[in-house]
């Protein structure tokens, strides 16, 4: 029900990120959906690849501190109010969301949301018993 | 114009014979009342009585910051403690600070020594002395303020900080004179600027600056923007504080060491050899009149020269020059001694940051500024913002806490900061003075 995600730190100066999709590149890792998140000083990049492990080790490799962190991938239906149901589910159970980015899927063109949730089972087991479709890590990273 | 002029102006020949004298004293002084003394001395070979001229005086062993950490906090202490009326103390190099101690005949000389500082920058008796030393472990605001009161001028103690209100008070109170950090000088001024104040207009004649490194350019600078003469004072709380050596108005042309009290020495800080009058090096003090705490050879770690010559003024005490630099690695930010050791042992603290940071000491605006660089490795990273945030304010909160200053904490990415081979280059001091 978890999907695995790299957070990578990446300091504010020119260059960081191409070298960062260079390298991804170079090992013929696939970058399903990314986000960005940036301060006056640092940015923390996230990334769901198709190769979780390789990403992870080849950019260590290259120095770079990297992270793995579990976020719940939520399919939305692509029509108004959707993610506001998904929203007021988590509200009404108290379940806190960190952050959180969204994608189209290809096939089938749904949004889908990645969450990062401060209680990753809790916000699973709402969501399911409110019969949103949660996707798994195997189909997001095949997609 | 002297303070004290027979001691000031003393023929040298009759200044070398009372130094001589009071040298023999304080060596016998310090041999019975000090342990760590009798075991230096012993272990060198040397006695107090062995001292027949000043040239003997190089054969005794130098103290030094690290013999006063060992011997904390009361250790090097040479009169039992009912006889200390004062205590100081300065930043040490981790987290414990160096203690000085006063008796009231100490604190009585150190008043004196700072009056006659005052009178050889410019001041006298009428004067309003606007002091903006900071007042309390440091000796600074104490140091001139008592200084300042033995000379019978008018002081407000203000101590640092509150700009505002130290332009205004200057403004209203008609200060004459100014004693404070030279870069905090020229921060009042464009404080003042903004406020629509011009400094010129105000009756300040005469600045006294110290307790940071400070230069020819920037002494142009304060004395065309505050419409002053700014004079440069030296001096350490190990010795005694404030007023140890001061620039005098008639010539700007190095510090007069007040030689009746110090005796000055230049040596070699590798070898530890004494070198010839307007050789660099490291100036090595021995005090030869305190009671609280004297100290034999001190290295003071600054780098400057030493010369006898003349001076226009007519005192007769020696001048050091204006100091170039310290031979060790200590800092002095916004007039606060920091030992890159310091802040290490604070990183350290904070779990999961690496030993590895950088220090970037720069000068905006007139004001010294430090970064600290940090790399983010895996155990101190996290994919949400608030927690790395959160991290740079703890780490700007804890060095706040321990060492008084003001620092922004930037993280970066691992192997950023250069490894080099043995000592790692830890400090960039891009101040250009």
């Amino acid at each position: 029900m978890k999907v695995e995600q790299l957070s990578i730190f990446i300091e504010n100066k020119s260059g960081r990120l191409a070298e960062i999709t260079r390298i991804l590149g170079e090992a013929g890792i696939n970058i399903r959906a990314l986000s960005l998140a940036d301060t006056s000083d640092f940015g923390i990049l996230r990334l769901i690849v198709n190769d979780v492990e390789t990403a992870k080790r080849v950019l260590k490799d290259k120095g770079f501190t990297v992270n793995k962190t579990e976020v719940v991938a939520v399919e939305v239906p692509d029509q108004p109010g959707g993610l506001s149901t998904i929203l007021q589910a988590l509200d009404s159970d108290l379940i806190n969301v960190e952050y959180m980015y969204a994608f189209v899927e290809r096939c089938g063109g749904n949004a889908v949301i990645i969450f990062r949730f401060d209680e990753t089972d809790k916000a699973i087991t709402t969501l399911k018993a409110r019969n949103f479709n949660i996707l798994e890590g195997e189909r997001l990273y095949g997609m | 114009m002297f303070f004290n002029e027979e001691f000031e102006t003393l023929p040298r020949q009759a200044l070398a014979a009372l130094q001589l004298k009071r040298l023999q004293v304080v060596l016998e002084r310090v041999y019975a009342n000090v342990p760590f003394y009798k075991s230096s001395f012993d272990k060198a070979g040397v006695k107090p009585g062995d001292v027949k001229g000043l040239e003997d005086l190089q054969r005794f062993p130098f103290t030094t910051k690290q013999d006063m950490r060992d011997s904390y906090p009361y250790g090097l202490f040479a009169t039992p403690m009912e006889e200390i009326v004062r205590i100081h103390a300065s930043s040490g190099t981790t987290g414990k600070p160096t203690v000085v101690g006063y008796t009231s005949k100490d604190i009585d000389v150190w008043a004196e020594l700072m009056a006659r500082s005052f009178v050889s920058a410019g001041a006298h008796k009428g004067d309003i002395i606007h002091n903006a030393y900071g007042y309390g472990l440091f000796t600074g605001g104490l140091g001139a303020h008592y200084g300042a009161e033995r000379l019978g001028a008018s002081v407000i103690p203000m101590s640092g900080g509150n700009t505002k209100k130290q332009i205004m008070i200057m403004q209203d109170f008609g200060s004459t004179v100014l004693t404070c950090t030279p870069s905090y000088s020229l921060f009042m001024a464009e404080a003042a600027h903004e406020e629509g104040i011009d400094f010129r207009s105000l009756k300040l004649r005469v600045g006294i600056f110290g307790a940071e490194p400070w230069s020819e350019a920037m002494r142009a600078e304060i004395e065309d923007k505050l419409n002053l003469s700014a004079i440069d004072i030296y001096g350490l709380s190990e010795i005694m504080g404030p007023g140890v050596a001061i620039e005098c108005i008639q010539g700007k042309k190095g510090l007069h060491i007040w030689e009746d009290h110090f005796i000055a020495e230049i040596i070699d800080p590798e070898t530890g050899q004494r070198l010839e009058e307007g050789e660099r090096g490291e100036l090595v003090i021995t005090t030869i009149t305190k009671q609280g705490i004297p100290l034999i050879r001190y290295r003071t770690r600054d780098i400057t020269s030493i010369t006898t010559e003349p001076c226009i003024c007519g005192r007769s005490h020696a001048r050091i020059m204006r100091m170039s630099g310290r031979s060790d690695d200590m800092l002095i930010i916004r007039g606060v001694n920091v030992f890159p050791s310091q802040i290490e042992s604070v990183l350290v603290g904070i779990e999961g940051v690496e030993p590895h940071y950088l220090l970037i000491v720069e000068r905006k605006d007139n004001l010294d500024t430090l970064e600290i660089q940090v790399e983010v490795d895996e155990r101190l990273f996290s994919d949400e913002i608030k927690v790395l945030q959160k991290l740079s304010r703890r780490i700007e909160k804890e060095i706040k806490d321990m060492l008084g200053i003001t620092c922004t904490a930037k993280l970066v990415e691992p192997k950023s900061i250069q490894r080099s081979e043995g000592k790692a280059k830890r400090v960039f001091d891009n101040r250009k003075l």
